[in-house]
């Protein structure tokens, strides 16, 4: 199924109508090979929304998906386990798929999580987990990778660590990447394409686009200012110890 | 005191502990124990219906039971009962309704005893031919499914989108449910048939760290059951079936020391 634009996932005017509500309606966008796409907006968007549409997770959409490719990698906004479960962090990682040990090792080992291969699943910590969840993920070797929140309870160098290394898996992967953040003044760096969701499409394209767009920034309002100055300066600023931004 | 009768009932039990073995993990794992005894009971009515109509026991019974767990699949979609309720209510529907069909057919004699406890010792050889192939065919299917049922056990929406295909392989298990049920009832009985499911999983899962070690420890504990239940029913005339059960229920209990040695380590 190859394709010749390198087009893994097509979405035209995609949407979600389940319970008497539009989850998200008319979501239009393309996930090609080695870009990174990241999905904002406010709670309750529709980001996750999109996200499950473009992993076909949804039965009856309306609009069009086309997917075009089947090696596939998610890591979920939240995931629970069932802990009738017996399974530890190496079983976690071949959930999928059957890797080689070295493979295993060194996914875990280029996301910090190394140490914690032989350990019981429901005795990591919720960063640990984070971490040995986009190690599964990275030695899928996918197509596609979806990260939904990916950073969610990792310590503030953690995080930059991840955003470092999700950049770093597009480029050697040369794999597509789905993401949606929070932390939008560390995405916007390192993002080829932003889709800003509010329900549907509110604004899109380049991130620095995307910051200087009037709706966006009705939004998000006063946060838009410090990211744009954070985006055009780059790392001219500190961080406070609960993460926010510091100016000089 | 090797008679034959007995040998045969070994043979027998043998055979299921190897199938309810790695099948119970999965029973256990997705809380599915209530579902096995709602096809558990759903079987009555099979076996009443494979007497009025002279089929085979075991192919009635998993018609049977594969109905039944169809009906719940769609009850579980269109209705907005809570899945227990809905097994609730066919559980002892189906109970009731067996029994009814019974009452009907007045001419059939029927031990019904030997239907809720089960007769291991009353097997013949066709029915090891039954459990030995039948058990063979249902590993076989659990085996090609496993990494599918498994990961979607962990999660399903993650198996989903990695292209696991979730819902097929859950049907398909629900179908292996129904294949052991239809082939071991004769032997345990329908109100024993689930111990049979759960009790060798809970006693692995209390001593093992990860999943295969489970399913081959609660393939040994079922065997082990099998093996204390029928000699001890032997030795000093109890009945043979619950038997099995109550050795299951000593392996638990000493299953649980091991648990309660590690969490003394850990403190």
């Amino acid at each position: 199924m190859e394709n010749k634009n390198n087009l893994l996932v097509k979405m035209e005017n995609a949407g979600v109508y389940l319970n008497n509500k539009w989850l998200v309606k008319d979501v239009t966008l393309n996930i090609e090979k080695g870009k990174i796409i990241t999905l904002i907006g406010p709670n309750g968007s529709g980001k996750t929304t999109t996200a499950k549409i473009a992993l076909g997770l949804y039965k009856n959409i309306s609009g069009k998906v086309e997917k075009y490719t089947k090696k596939i990698a998610y890591v979920p906004q939240k995931i629970s386990i069932d802990w009738t479960l017996p399974i530890r962090v190496f079983d976690f990682m071949n959930l999928t798929s059957d890797l080689q040990n070295n493979e295993t090792n060194e996914a875990l080992e280029i996301t910090g999580a190394k140490h914690l291969i032989n350990n019981d699943l429901k005795s990591l910590s919720g960063g640990e987990f984070q971490r040995v969840l986009m190690a599964r993920a990275i030695a899928k070797k996918p197509d596609l990778l979806v990260l939904d929140e990916p950073v969610q309870g990792v310590d503030f160098t953690g995080e930059i660590e991840l955003y470092e290394l999700i950049k770093k898996i597009s480029e050697t992967l040369k794999c597509g990447i789905l993401l949606i953040s929070h932390n939008l003044h560390v995405v916007m760096s390192k993002t080829d394409h932003v889709v800003c969701l509010n329900g549907h499409v509110c604004c899109s394209g380049t991130p620095i686009s995307v910051a200087n767009n009037k709706k966006y920034q009705e939004l998000f309002g006063e946060d838009v200012s410090k990211i744009l100055s954070i985006y055009e300066h780059k790392h001219d600023h500190k961080h406070g110890v609960d993460g926010s931004v510091e100016e000089n | 005191m090797f008679d034959d009768f007995f040998i045969r009932a070994l043979f027998v039990g043998i055979g299921m502990a190897l199938v309810t073995g790695p099948l119970g993990c999965f029973v256990v794992w997705r809380r599915l124990s209530f579902f096995g005894d709602t096809l558990a009971h759903s079987a009555l009515l099979g076996i009443t219906i494979a007497y009025t109509m002279e089929i085979n026991i075991a192919l009635s019974v998993f018609i049977i039971s594969s109905v039944v767990a169809l009906i719940l699949l769609k009850l579980e979609k269109t209705t907005n009962l809570p899945t227990d309720a809905l097994l609730g209510l066919l559980a002892h529907s189906s109970l009731a309704v067996g029994l009814v069909v019974i009452g009907l057919i007045a001419t059939i004699r029927f031990d019904l005893m030997g239907l809720l406890f089960g007769d291991i010792l009353a097997v013949n050889v066709n029915d090891i031919i039954i459990v030995w192939f039948g058990g063979a065919l249902i590993l076989l299917v659990l085996k090609l499914i496993w990494k599918p049922l498994f990961a979607s056990t962990v999660n399903y929406e993650l198996a989903e989108a990695e292209g696991m295909k979730p819902e097929r392989v859950k049907a398909i298990f629900t179908l292996l449910l129904a294949a052991i049920i239809a082939i071991s009832i004769k032997m345990v009985g329908l109100l024993l048939i689930t111990g049979m499911l759960i009790l060798p999983a809970a006693i692995a899962r209390n001593i093992s760290s990860n999943p295969k070690s489970m399913v081959i420890f609660s393939v040994i504990a079922g065997l082990m059951s099998v093996l204390i239940g029928l000699f001890s029913s032997l030795e000093i005339n109890t009945p043979s079936g619950p038997s099995i059960i109550t050795a299951g229920l000593i392996l638990f209990v000493l299953s649980l020391i091991k648990i309660k040695r590690s969490s003394q380590l850990k403190s």
